[in-house]
């Protein structure tokens, strides 16, 4: 077990900063910021107040534009001017008022008193300053260190935030770096002088999940061991709950709900939070029928109702609710809640609904022609060498991938990123050629099909993006988008197509009426409809879903979920869907491919792979998942998983995985190993699980071709 | 929630478009109706104008602005006003349609080049590099000596593609690299994922995203193209004396008596920054207006 046990019990019986209860460290109190914008003033912070004491990991969660990032900017006092301006509050940070400081003494606090992280690793360090001076500058601007003294500190904190050869890596530049490796150098930055108060914007949001594991469990370690307070801004619970001490949940410009973790999640006292916490799939309960959502779209801060924020979309609504709540004090000190009726939300909400999927479960017939099979599918990319004369790099995308999906379910391929999965996608749908390798749809060859035949199967097969922002073209209207492959393909004429628009818009939840719009009227969940519709216009029978919800807010995630179960129900749809949030492949998937550098690790049905994985990858994967409950988070063992993805570009000899393999041996390094049906129907590439499991089970299945 | 955005769009959408127009960019609005004016100037010149544009008046010679003369009249006594009126005929239909003609072509080859990528885009982009290694003046010129003169509406078309064609490699390069990031843009895949024609996904999806890029330059090669063409005049393959055009009345002989005259430096030179400033003004407003994002 680890030692958290003893080290950071719950805040009640013994924080670790209970000796300091009373002073807290920053105290943010009925801050008012406001935004000028062309159409009028956004109200963007209305009334907050919060409090952090040192050594404290405090989460601030909310959605896209509730204000969290804009709070946590007014602390650093970084909004951009002259737009943003703090109309009222105060931000005590040790007793003093940083909002009546002049610029210079606010210079000398930042960097210096409070650090901040940021989202983006890719771009939050500057591309042509070594690591080194990147990490010596704060150090000889607020410390006054010499050269020598600064790169002997930035040495140490390179190996505080784990990273080794500390020497040589100094002299490197950022893009020398991973994704992983970066956020270690700016948490580095961040440590320089030793701050009292980290803020953290979205500090893992970037990362894979294996990588995101490695850096908050390095988070906070650092903070229990300097005695930093952390503020942590996020949008997961999931990873709120492993490591805060105390939650405040945002919405729509206010704090709705505040208290312990342990408490938020335990026993939430607002329905936002309540809709939050059963809008996302959970790995840790059984998988529902369908998800839980909070239905309807944040009111607009130009113009808030004068109800409570949440009435429009609250379930539990009474008349009293026109009246707009303060925080109310509940049951538990420092948990309060801003809903009339929270006392008896714990009975009204009642138990998540937990249908067991069973008996909904598809009868997945191995005789029936498969909607797609993929065979041997490879895809390198030559990518020129460094150097004068360096000649071609291959990148090895996709490696003798094979796969099958029945018509009428849903295959989930999950990885990290830059493992393939979109890759495979962009193959399936002829935008990147392969390699090599056959690709058959409904029994006839896709790879080598060629102008009239693909483009009669591109009728047949359509694509829903990730990002709904990107995916609609810009110069046209929602009714244009949707109508145009409808005309292009000669399916309906102009008066039919606007008919179809309008049904397919009510098909996926939005009104006819917006067939007028363009899509930057929409919000990000409208927009993801329209690429929905947009998809459906040709009446495809295969749609390849590329991370279609993974840029939503969770709780409009929940919403597309429902939507797309409910389309391949009655439209009797097969999706290929391509994720790499393991909880939300589970609950839509019937059958589930892991794939890691290019090579599939493991495929099984969804049930089977959840409960009994094989492979150590799907297992790692697992691991490493978040859950939204603290209690369980708390019980779970340490994440096993170290070390980097390797790059693509060389990969490692034999099975790609076993560089960061717990279990690898001698002969993993040896050769690639073949997916072998290890049980009836599910195939896994790792000589350990074979042994392991030939020690266990008999096992007789021929390997598959 | 929905419904709270829908009254913004739907009164606009029943306005008809020039109105919107004018009351969503009034300084467009305005730069439009000069441009308008200076067109119809031009058009129904022959009415309004006092004096013959190429009637020499030796009485007058170099005369200060007066009720008779209102910018003066030019060192063979010619009306500096009427030459301007005049003059706005050459101006407005080499500067406009060359720069026209010139960005189009350009634009259309700089988004085919970034969309086909690969060795097309190597060999389109190797052939512009070869154009833009041609001093502007030199490659209209050559152009001018090999297709000589051919007039259409007493508008000489061959200038005309003269001045366009050193326009052409500027734009492709510019519009390329926009087109660029257009290409990688999840709308375009969707596009192709459809089985949309490579024809359709350039027209239809492609140029219309780089429109923004297209109208600054537009605008800004208005003004390159009536000094090209002034230049042209001046070495005598461009419209050629007694003729009026703004560029000519510039370059001509006026540096001879600029000092004594300043008239006939400042009038002509009013005209073409007036021109200049309206376009872009008006492509300015264009843009904004044409972005949907902007729309309210």
């Amino acid at each position: 077990m680890r030692q958290a046990g003893t080290a950071q019990p719950t805040p009640r019986s013994g924080d670790p900063a209970a000796h300091s209860d009373d002073r807290f460290l920053l105290e943010v109190q009925d801050l008012h910021v406001h935004f000028e914008t062309s159409r009028g003033v956004v109200r963007a912070v209305e009334g907050i107040s919060y409090a952090i004491r040192a050594g404290e990991i405090v989460a601030l969660v909310g959605e896209s534009g509730c204000g969290k990032s804009v709070s946590a900017l007014s602390i650093m006092r970084l909004l951009s001017k002259p737009a943003g301006r703090i109309v009222g509050g105060r931000i005590l940070f040790e007793g003093r008022d940083l909002l009546g400081l002049s610029d210079e003494e606010m210079r000398a606090i930042r960097g210096r008193e409070i650090a901040m992280i940021f989202q983006e690793p890719m771009t939050s360090l500057n591309p042509v300053m070594s690591i080194g001076r990147q990490l010596m500058e704060p150090l000889q601007i607020h410390l006054g260190m010499s050269g020598e003294e600064a790169r002997e500190r930035a040495k140490e904190l390179l190996g505080l935030v784990g990273i080794t050869d500390a020497e040589r890596r100094l002299d490197q530049y950022p893009h020398q770096f991973s994704g992983g490796m970066r956020q270690r150098v700016m948490i580095a930055i961040g440590l320089a002088c030793n701050p009292k108060l980290i803020i953290a914007d979205e500090p893992t949001t970037a990362l894979d999940v294996t990588i995101q594991a490695q850096i908050l469990e390095l988070m906070r370690d650092l903070s229990r061991r300097l005695n930093i307070a952390l503020l942590v801004i996020t949008h997961n619970l999931g990873i709120v709950a492993r490591y805060a001490h105390r939650v405040n949940v945002m919405y729509a410009a206010r704090i709705v709900e505040e208290g312990t973790a342990e408490e938020i999640f335990g026993a939430p006292r607002h329905p936002y939070t309540i809709g939050l916490l059963r809008s996302v799939p959970r790995l840790d309960r059984p998988r529902s029928e369908k998800l839980e959502t909070i239905e309807g779209l944040p009111p607009n801060l130009l113009d808030p109702p004068k109800t409570c924020r949440f009435a429009p979309r609250c379930p539990y609504r009474i008349a009293n609710c026109d009246i707009d709540p303060s925080l109310f004090d509940t049951e538990h000190p420092e948990h309060r809640s801003a809903c009339h009726r929270w006392r008896e939300l714990a009975s009204l909400a009642g138990a998540p609904r937990t249908v067991p999927a069973e008996a909904a479960e598809r009868a997945l017939a191995d005789e029936t022609l498969p909607a797609l099979a993929v065979e041997g599918l490879t895809k390198h990319f030559e990518v020129s060498a460094k150097g004068f004369a360096g000649g071609k790099a291959v990148v090895r995308a996709v490696e003798d991938v094979s796969f099958s999906i029945a018509p009428g379910t849903t295959l989930g391929l999950v990885g990290e990123s830059g493992c393939g999965k979109t890759t495979v996608g962009r193959l399936i749908l002829r935008l990147e050629e392969a390699t090599s390798g056959r690709i058959a749809f409904e029994g006839r060859d896709l790879a080598g099909a060629s102008g009239a035949e693909l483009k009669r199967l591109r009728t047949r097969i359509q694509v829903i993006f990730q990002d709904p922002f990107s995916s609609l073209n810009p110069r046209m209207t929602v009714g244009q988008i949707i109508a145009e492959p409808m005309r292009v393909h000669g399916i309906a004429d102009k008066r039919r197509a606007g008919e179809r628009v309008a049904e397919l818009l009510t098909q996926v939840g939005l009104y006819p009426y917006m067939a007028e719009r363009y899509p930057h009227q929409l919000s990000g969940g409208q927009r993801q409809r329209v690429g929905i519709a947009r998809a459906l216009a040709m009446n495809p029978s295969f749609i390849v879903c590329d991370e279609p919800v993974s840029a939503l807010d969770v709780s409009i995630q929940g919403q597309i979920i429902n939507l797309l179960e409910e389309l391949q129900e009655r439209l009797g749809l097969t999706y290929l869907f391509i994720a790499h949030d393991l909880a939300v492949v589970r609950h839509i998937s019937h059958r589930v491919v892991v794939m890691y550098l290019g090579r599939v690790m493991e495929i099984a049905d969804r049930e089977e792979l959840y409960a009994k994985p094989l492979h150590p990858y799907t297992r790692a994967l697992l691991d490493a998942a978040p859950v939204p409950d603290p209690v369980i988070e708390r019980t779970r063992a340490p994440r096993a998983l170290k070390g980097e993805l390797p790059s693509p570009l060389n990969p490692p000899q034999g099975c790609v995985f076993h560089t960061r393999c717990p279990l690898a041996i001698d002969a993993c390094r040896a050769g690639v190993p073949a997916l072998e049906e290890l049980r009836p129907n599910h195939f896994v590439a790792c000589i350990r699980a074979k042994e392991s499991l030939g020690r266990n089970e008999a096992c007789s299945g021929p390997a598959p071709s | 929630m929905a419904a709270t955005t829908t009254g913004s769009t739907l009164p606009s959408r029943e306005r008809s478009a020039l109105l919107r127009f004018v009351v969503e960019q009034p300084l467009g609005a305005a730069a439009f109706v000069v441009i308008l004016v200076m067109a119809l100037a031009a058009a129904f010149a022959d009415w309004i104008v006092p004096y013959d544009p190429e009637a020499i008046d030796f009485s007058a010679m170099l005369a200060a602005p007066s009720p008779a003369h209102p910018f003066g009249t030019d060192a063979f006594g010619r009306d500096i006003l009427t030459r301007i009126i005049y003059g706005a005929r050459t101006a407005l239909s080499i500067g406009l349609l060359s720069s026209l003609l010139g960005c189009a072509a350009g634009a259309v080859i700089g988004v085919a080049s970034a969309y086909f990528g690969g060795r097309t885009d190597l060999v389109v982009q190797r052939f512009v590099d070869i154009l833009l290694s041609f001093p502007i003046i030199v490659l209209a010129l050559v152009v001018v000596a090999m297709l000589g003169r051919r007039l259409v509406l007493g508008i000489d078309v061959n200038l005309i593609v003269a001045i366009a064609i050193p326009i052409v490699p500027k734009v492709a390069r510019v519009i390329r690299s926009a087109a660029l990031s257009i290409r990688e843009m999840p709308y375009i895949d969707a596009a192709r994922a459809a089985g949309y024609s490579h024809a359709r996904i350039i027209f239809r999806h492609m140029c219309p995203n780089v429109v923004a890029p297209f109208l600054i330059m537009l605008t800004a090669f208005i003004a390159q193209a009536i000094l090209l063409e002034a230049s042209l005049s001046f070495l005598g393959l461009g419209v050629s004396e007694p003729k009026p055009a703004w560029g000519l009345m510039l370059a001509g002989n006026a540096s001879d008596f600029y000092r004594e005259a300043p008239w006939m430096v400042i009038f002509p030179g009013l005209a073409i920054s007036l021109a200049v400033f309206a376009f872009n003004l008006l492509g300015d407003s264009l843009r904004d207006w044409l972005d949907p994002k902007f729309r309210t």
